[in-house]
């Protein structure tokens, strides 16, 4: 039994490996794996947190209702208002690094910052410096329009050529309620071009 | 353990930095959002596509997609009678910009718009060495882009071809059923800017949902269904020339 004295060293050596896994383990394994399966479950609030850009009929409507009550008359009733005009976010230049403090700039040092992504503004949330760019309805609508025999025989479709030659859309639709002689009242045409 | 001066004034420092990381914690999902109440998928109504490419473009916009690469892309195919097994299928740029114009001859012309399936079995989470990618308690195929090491396993194993490697974060990126805008109450950025209603997004779990409706009165179909991935993407109007 004298002889056994290695073999509970050892025994004792395998204990303290163990423990210095569970240790290391407990640091590097982050605290939510294995929250709701194999894999980081606080990725999943973080994949929520991305900015949004198209911010959904529903914000423009809010403002532009008379809009809204002219689509809902027509043909493009169901075309959601950022489908033509584009998302309603645009990028804003991003802010310049605060110099900051003595404290902060010796920080700065040792870990360089992360430049901060370019905020994002809204045209809802600031209607007056982020304007969305007005459609060349030439291109927008003939990007549905064009006639094709891939589409639909009942989908509404013109030769762009033939059709208007040239001329905009718009001074004969309205794109908001696109039938000819429809209610035009909120078309973006001035009155008496009709 | 003796520590100078010096090298206190550089690790106080570090360990503030540290701590402020510590304290931000991870940010909590949008309040009044509860997975368990959810179960994603996806309704496309194939006969209602007219190959706009809107909704290629609005994905780009909406999630910063690498040109050259799709979280969604659009599919033209052309079938004719001679050759249903082996249909012409054309996606110049993904359909960002439209197509060619189809002319009438022998044979049909349809759009197949695609994107992840979101399977409920996927291929794709099985694979990752990582546990970087899975699937979300409701129903929505993830990548955790902080754990991803680029292995591609998940690339090679989508049947459906789905995944990228991004080229400058060097890690897989897919569709993520715009998580961060279905969670908020709103609908896809693809559904969104569909001028047709020809993609419509679709809550399984929720009673009210239409999609219960329209499965109910319409056949529709899955992509591949011999590789048992319960795909959510649910096609209507899908012809069997589809691969």
């Amino acid at each position: 039994m004298k002889d056994a004295g290695h073999l509970f060293r050892f025994a004792g050596l395998f204990v303290v490996a163990f423990l210095v896994f569970l240790v290391v383990r407990g640091y590097v394994v982050p605290k939510t794996f294995g929250q709701y399966g194999h894999y980081r479950g606080a990725a999943i609030g973080e994949i929520a947190q991305y900015p949004v850009k198209f911010a959904g009929h529903q914000a423009c409507e809010s403002c532009h209702s008379d809009i809204a009550d002219t689509k809902t008359k027509g043909a493009h009733a169901h075309v959601n208002c950022e489908a033509c005009h584009g998302a309603l976010f645009q990028n804003l230049p991003a802010p310049a690094q605060p110099k900051g403090n003595l404290y902060e700039r010796f920080v700065a040092l040792i870990v360089p910052p992360t430049p901060p992504d370019a905020p994002l503004l809204l045209h809802a949330d600031d209607p007056t410096s982020v304007i969305p760019v007005k459609p060349d309805t030439l291109v927008l609508c003939a990007r549905c329009h064009t006639a094709s025999a891939a589409k639909l025989k009942s989908f509404p479709q013109v030769d762009p050529t033939v059709h208007m030659g040239g001329v905009p859309c718009e001074t004969c639709h309205n794109p908001h309620s696109p039938a000819i002689g429809s209610d035009t009242s909120s078309s973006p045409t001035p009155a008496g071009t009709k | 353990m003796n520590i100078s001066r010096r090298h206190l004034l550089i690790l106080l420092p570090a360990a503030a930095v540290a701590w402020k990381y510590v304290e931000a914690g991870t940010p909590e999902a949008s309040p009044n959002y509860q997975m368990s109440e959810h179960w994603w998928g996806m309704l496309i109504n194939i006969p209602k596509c007219i190959g706009c490419g809107n909704c290629v473009r609005a994905c780009q916009t909406e999630n910063d997609v690498p040109d050259g690469n799709f979280r969604t892309w659009v599919e033209r195919y052309h079938v004719t009678d001679t050759e249903m097994t082996t249909p012409e299928v054309i996606s110049p740029d993904g359909g960002k910009e439209g197509f060619p114009v189809a002319d009438e001859d022998a044979g049909k012309y349809f759009f197949v718009p695609k994107m992840c399936n979101h399977c409920a079995d996927s291929p794709c989470t099985q694979v990752c060495p990582v546990g970087a990618t899975f699937i979300s308690p409701d129903g929505v195929v993830l990548i955790d882009q902080t754990y991803c090491l680029g292995c591609g396993y998940c690339v090679q194993a989508c049947p459906y071809g789905c995944r990228y490697l991004h080229p400058t974060k060097h890690v897989a990126d897919k569709c993520t059923l715009c998580y961060h805008r279905i969670t908020k109450g709103l609908t896809t950025a693809c559904c969104e800017a569909c001028p047709t209603g020809a993609r419509q997004l679709a809550d399984l779990k929720d009673p009210n949902d239409p999609i219960h409706e329209f499965l109910k009165t319409h056949p529709v179909q899955v992509l591949k269904p011999q590789m048992a991935t319960g795909a959510k993407a649910y096609y209507f109007g899908l012809d069997g020339s589809v691969r």
